[in-house]
């Protein structure tokens, strides 16, 4: 039900910021049309907590805040490498741990790897994911396991 | 007095985002492979187009561009991961494997 809920609260405010008409009948008709469209997601049985994951909402903001962070110093990094050239980086691969239980979590997890430049996420294989960086200091970051150790706070 | 202030701001916003893709875009043409060309579109994916969106919405103000224009940015943040996670993952597929110096962990 509270899933529900969240939803018709997400397309109402999308409705509502993308429209820019309040005029009664446009109203009405935004209102319809949420209804309708939490009414056939419903049908469809896509609306758990995966499509509306509400048990993350608390953390999550906190969790963005510092990936915003990391985001601005490892652009800052790579952008330094692309006029230095080809001479300053050191691509390599590893297979890192996902301390994750849930697959939310671990999507989480890759999903920031793959945000941040200078790391991308190439595969997940049961409880490992293959990790490509641009230099052998931004695979050592992630080995330290501070991203890793923050997304799975993210599931308590 | 605000609104130089806020003009000021937003195109220091809008030249720095316009560098950080001319910069990915050099990385692009320069990196040697696949894999590490793809670190250098990430720059242009997160904090260029953040910094360009930003500026913009300082010059809309509060309104409903503003909000658009956040929106915009949001879906890029959540999808350009999802976008360059498929393109690894169907060039490992393909058999193309990465350029490594140094230790190869596998």
């Amino acid at each position: 039900m509270k899933h529900c809920l969240s939803l018709a609260f997400v397309l109402m405010v999308l409705w509502l910021g993308n429209s820019g008409y309040y005029s009664p009948l446009l109203l009405s008709l935004g209102a319809l049309s949420v209804v309708f469209a939490v009414w056939v997601s419903h049908r469809m049985d896509v609306i758990d907590h995966e499509s509306q994951p509400l048990h993350l909402s608390g953390h999550i903001l906190f969790f963005y805040c510092w990936l915003v962070g990391k985001i601005i110093l490892s652009n800052i990094d790579v952008v330094k490498r692309i006029w230095l050239g080809n001479k300053s980086i050191s691509p390599c691969v590893a297979r890192l741990p996902l301390s994750q239980e849930t697959d939310m979590g671990k999507v989480i997890y890759a999903n920031s790897i793959t945000l941040t430049p200078g790391t991308v996420s190439m595969d997940i294989e049961g409880t490992t994911v293959l990790v490509h960086a641009l230099t052998a200091e931004n695979i050592a970051e992630l080995k330290d396991g501070e991203m890793n150790r923050r997304v799975a706070d993210l599931e308590l | 007095m605000l609104a130089n202030i806020v003009n000021l701001l937003s195109s220091a916003c809008l030249l720095l985002g316009a560098f950080l893709i001319i910069s990915g875009a050099v990385g692009v043409l320069r990196f040697p492979d696949f894999f590490t060309r793809m670190h250098a579109a990430g720059v242009t994916e997160t904090l260029a187009t953040t910094l360009i969106l930003l500026g913009l919405m300082l010059l809309a103000g509060w309104s409903i561009i503003s909000f658009k224009l956040l929106l915009i940015l949001l879906f890029i943040l959540i999808t350009s991961p999802v976008a360059s996670h498929a393109l690894t993952k169907a060039a490992l597929h393909g058999k193309l494997w990465p350029l490594v110096d140094g230790k190869n962990e596998q």
